[in-house]
């Protein structure tokens, strides 16, 4: 009878353990699954961006290129248009001065995108729920390439039309 | 069955896949009056399944943490290391997860089955049974068959989250990957699509490695000698169909 106790136990073990290996694949890995996961330490500022291109939630937040925390939520303000990002920030760095500015930024040429802080040179320091209000949207580099070709054109309008005008004057 | 020797290959091979493919109908006529018994089926899962526990995460973990180096090294080159979670987890849960785990299964569990049920026929059990008119594709192979149905999905979920554990071990703990890109950028790519795919791959899996693993023990010839063949048949057989059919899922769900 004993035998037979262990062997029901172990089975519903494996079995307990299998379902929650199975719910933990199917919930936390898709982007659409749930998140589960209790309140992290730490005090949440938000910043505005008219574009914070590809950044997700759990981005890092760095500030000199160390990691101070990560990205908690983004949304979408209707009224002004702009993308608002709430930063976690982790405890020790709590001497950020209020007017440091923003800025969405890319790991390498294909990395994620992530929120570099540049200081600013107040006294006061952010605060839980402060904003930073100096931000610097993401670089989207097929408007980078956009203006690029622009400014190729009309460069190139430009000289032609140098060239024209200078032969008239040749004339 | 009497003279197979005598036939030419083809021939042989044919019967075979025949043989196999009428024996699934069989084992699938006898699933629902063996549900009576669930006794025999909890202890097949156990034999299969929780007995194999240990050497599937054991060999989850190492695989996650090669995974781990040589994702690293390749993304490298691109400078996108953070792409390291995407890589191992659609890696792990896509192909690695369920193929290896099946090999591993019919190395741990399918051979177990096959040498058990062919010496159940050696000692003459099997005849026995019949004699006292006790269905022994009932009461011996398919509890067998369905335990490991129902072991292997489950253990390829436990292969796949101790993967991800090494994956991250090697990647965030020792080289530095920043955990939240780790996870955040695996959370933002992977899609319960891929998810499903390693799932239905590893239930058709498990239903292919236990049909064997039963199948050849069953008409295993009732010999010392007859049993080892058919261990042997049993591990050839299914990882070859394993890796063959890995290659037509995987065509089907791109």
């Amino acid at each position: 009878m004993r035998a037979t106790r262990t062997l029901e136990v172990g089975t519903g073990l494996f079995v307990l353990l299998g379902f929650a290996a199975l719910f933990f694949l199917t919930t936390q890995l898709p982007t659409s699954g749930l998140r589960l996961g209790g309140v992290s330490p730490g005090y949440r500022v938000t910043a505005e961006f008219d574009n914070v291109g590809d950044l997700r939630t759990g981005s890092p937040v760095t500030m000199a290129g160390v990691r101070i925390g990560e990205v908690e939520a983004i949304s979408f303000d209707s009224q002004s248009y702009k993308a608002v990002a709430s930063l976690r920030i982790d405890p020790q760095f709590d001497q950020i001065p209020d007017d440091s500015d923003a800025s969405v930024q890319t790991q390498g040429l294909l990395g994620g995108k992530y929120i570099g802080i540049g200081p600013g040179g107040s006294d006061t320091y952010l605060a839980d729920g402060g904003r930073i209000e100096l931000t610097q949207s993401a670089l989207v580099l097929e408007n980078l390439v956009n203006r690029l070709f622009a400014s190729l054109v009309s460069s190139d309008r430009d000289a032609s039309d140098t060239e024209e005008t200078s032969g008239d004057g040749e004339q | 069955m009497s003279h197979p020797k005598r036939e030419p290959l083809p021939i042989r091979a044919l019967r075979s896949v025949g043989e196999l493919a009428l024996f699934f109908v069989r084992v699938l006529a006898h699933c629902v009056p063996a549900l009576a018994r669930p006794r025999l089926i909890v202890h097949q899962i156990y034999n299969a399944g929780a007995r194999s526990l240990s050497i599937v995460m054991l060999s989850g973990l190492f695989v996650g943490m090669v995974l781990g180096l040589q994702g690293f090294d390749l993304l490298q080159r691109f400078g996108s290391e953070d792409a390291l979670g995407i890589a191992a987890a659609l890696s792990l849960l896509k192909e690695l997860g369920p193929v290896v785990t099946a090999l591993l299964f019919a190395g741990r569990a399918g051979t177990a089955l096959t040498s058990e049920i062919g010496l159940m026929r050696a000692t003459d059990q099997i005849t026995a049974m019949q004699m006292m008119a006790v269905d022994a594709m009932r009461y011996v192979v398919v509890p067998r068959f369905l335990g490991g149905v129902v072991a292997m999905p489950l253990l390829v979920a436990m292969f796949n989250i101790v993967g991800l554990f090494g994956a991250q071990l090697v990647g965030v703990q020792l080289l530095g990957v920043d955990t939240g890109a780790f996870w955040s950028q695996m959370q933002g790519s992977v899609e319960l699509n891929d998810v499903w795919e390693g799932i239905v791959k590893s239930g058709v899996f498990g239903l292919a490695c236990s049909l064997i693993a039963v199948h050849s023990g069953y008409t295993a010839e009732p010999t010392a000698e007859g049993v080892g063949l058919a261990t042997t048949r049993t591990v050839v057989a299914s990882s070859v169909l394993v890796l063959l059919l890995d290659y037509v899922l995987t065509a089907f769900f791109l």
